[in-house]
């Protein structure tokens, strides 16, 4: 061994650590920028020290790679609105398992350049990290799509299922091929690694509404996975811990998500929530009532509790500031603020939580689902903005929802529920909301900045 | 690097990363996501020493695209992740174990 390898390896150690080191601190937030910090330091020690790896050429197209991708990431990750940052996770997410499945095809096309195999154990991990790679890039090529609203919200295949499996089986076949066959054909290669992208648009297209943050964290853990089982090909071990503690994380994470939303896994892939699920008419009745800029205003003024829900349509409209001072102004005059954040609201876990954060809301005005389930009884208003799936009563009462038995945060509870919504159609999942009906909730249309903006004005106005 | 101690590290960092993120708040569940997106990116390490053992154009091609992906899983990984979290940095309240 010498001294090069020595120091390469030392410094992978460092950096595996450092990646370790910096996840933990990022699971507090006090710590977390530092953990980041951390983990960066870390990245650009290991990615330093691999220019030194003993017989490498190709160095200017290397330069050239890291100088493009690496600086359309850096400016179109800074310049990127808040309120988009989960679909840049997915992207970045989906060229990390882009670039997985790229090494495992640049080891296949050497293999087949010099018709040597390669060991089985190492074949397999390739193939299986190939395969892992390519569906978390093309899926996530898919959820970055559908939330920068590219695409249309939910599109089904006919049979939808058989084709997910068709594909699936198809894919490991050839797989198993390239893995088995003492010398395999250009086309299985090539065919492999369509068939397994084309799995990962069809599995991700039918899938919509709160079902995607989830979607979004298993792609997350599938990149690591990929990531481990190509650093297991190369022998190299910061890719194989990085990976696999990512792959760990990713799929706990995910977990937590699935769970919160009482949805196991398989079904959130197999059976995605669409409205025609949900067949014909569900039992929601009655009528939507509107109410002005002015009724809500002195509805919330003379409360004495508001809990404020946010979803989606709160960060589409980029609302959180106004929210805030709306808020800040209320607190002002005597009424207590809280904000209710649903597990799964917005399109990541904790994407509203981020967002108030942002706007400056502190994290002890900021409840979660089981906190404040039971203050909605006591709460005079539940101003729901831009939030729809995550407050609809149906999820406790209508076995055949295709939510039935998702925890919802219990606005209807609340003595008057305003829900600030910018027309009269259904949420992102299609599925009729059964609080827009209640007796005590009154509709204020409009996109939510705006909405809220005529709020702060008529609430200056009475506190006058 | 020997078979068996190549699954041992498998099954220690599986174990690590479990553990790591076994407590950790709701609010943090996003920048967490971004954060593990951003420790993955170390895929840039294996792209570079793919493509420096890369022969002929086709090899030097995929290589090429490896490394970009990589490079841009890395580089807008950590952008993203040190903007969200930088939001957590005022009005620290010491609530680190609330939610």
């Amino acid at each position: 061994m010498n001294n090069a390898i020595l120091i390469i390896d030392a410094a992978y150690f460092i950096a595996a650590v450092l990646f370790i080191l910096g996840l933990k601190r990022m699971s507090s937030p006090v710590t977390a920028l530092k953990g980041i910090v951390w983990a960066g330091a870390g990245m650009l020690l290991a990615t330093l020290v691999t220019f030194a790896t003993p017989e490498m050429h190709n160095y200017l197209l290397m330069i050239v790679a890291i100088a493009i991708g690496g600086g359309a990431a850096w400016i179109s990750g800074k310049r990127v609105k808040m309120t988009d940052m989960p679909q840049m996770v997915a992207i970045y997410n989906g060229m990390g398992g882009g670039a997985a499945a790229a090494i495992a095809a640049l080891e296949f096309a050497r293999m087949f350049a010099q018709g040597a195999k390669l060991e089985p154990l190492v074949l397999t991990l390739a193939a299986l990290g190939a395969f892992i790679g390519a569906v978390s890039f093309s899926g996530s090529c898919i959820a970055f799509a559908k939330l920068q609203g590219l695409m249309n919200k939910a599109f089904r295949l006919p049979a939808q299922n058989a084709v997910n499996v068709i594909m699936l089986v198809l894919a490991i076949a050839l797989g198993a091929a390239i893995i088995v066959l003492p010398q395999p054909a250009a086309w299985m290669l090539i065919a492999f690694f369509v068939a397994s992208l084309v799995l990962g648009v069809i599995v991700t297209t039918p899938i919509g509404g709160a079902d995607m943050p989830v979607v979004i964290s298993l792609f997350n853990a599938f990149t690591g996975l990929a990531v481990g089982f190509e650093g297991f090909v190369l022998g190299n071990p910061a890719l194989i811990i990085a990976g696999i503690v990512v792959g760990a994380a990713g799929t706990l994470l995910t977990q937590l998500m699935a769970k919160a939303m009482n949805r196991p896994i398989s079904n959130i892939l197999f059976t995605p929530i669409t409205g025609e699920a949900q067949g014909g008419d569900s039992g929601v009745t009655g009528t939507m009532k509107e109410a002005s800029a002015l009724d809500v205003a002195a509805m919330m003024r003379y409360a004495q509790k508001v809990i404020v829900v946010p979803g989606y349509g709160m960060a589409v409209a980029q609302a959180q500031h106004k929210v805030w001072e709306m808020a800040e102004l209320l607190e002002e005059i005597g009424v207590e603020v809280k904000f209710a954040i649903h597990p799964v609201a917005g399109r990541m876990p904790g994407h509203m939580n981020v967002l108030l954060a942002e706007a400056g809301v502190p994290y002890d005005k900021i409840s979660d689902l089981e906190e404040i389930n039971a203050e909605f009884a006591q709460t005079d208003v539940a101003l729901v903005i831009g939030a729809n799936d995550v407050v609809n009563p149906v999820a406790r009462t209508d076995k055949s929802s295709p939510i039935y038995g998702m925890p919802i945060l219990n606005a209807d509870q609340a003595r008057n529920v305003i829900v600030i919504k910018r027309g009269k159609g259904a949420g992102y999942s299609g599925i009729e909301n059964a609080l827009f009906y209640c007796e005590n909730t009154r509709m204020y249309y409009g996109s939510a900045q705006q909405a809220v903006g005529d709020l702060v004005t008529q609430i200056k106005i009475l506190s006058a | 690097m020997e078979g068996i101690a190549a699954l041992y590290i498998f099954m220690l960092s599986a174990f690590t990363g479990y553990e790591v993120i076994s407590r950790v708040p709701v609010i943090l569940h996003t920048p967490l996501m971004s954060g593990s997106n951003f420790v993955h990116g170390v895929v840039l390490v294996g792209a570079m020493v793919a493509l420096g053992n890369a022969q002929g154009p086709l090899e030097q091609a995929i290589g090429f695209v490896a490394v970009l992906l990589g490079a841009a899983n890395a580089a807008g990984g950590y952008v993203v992740t040190e903007r969200m979290l930088a939001m957590f940095k005022t009005g620290d309240k010491g609530k680190a174990g609330k939610a």
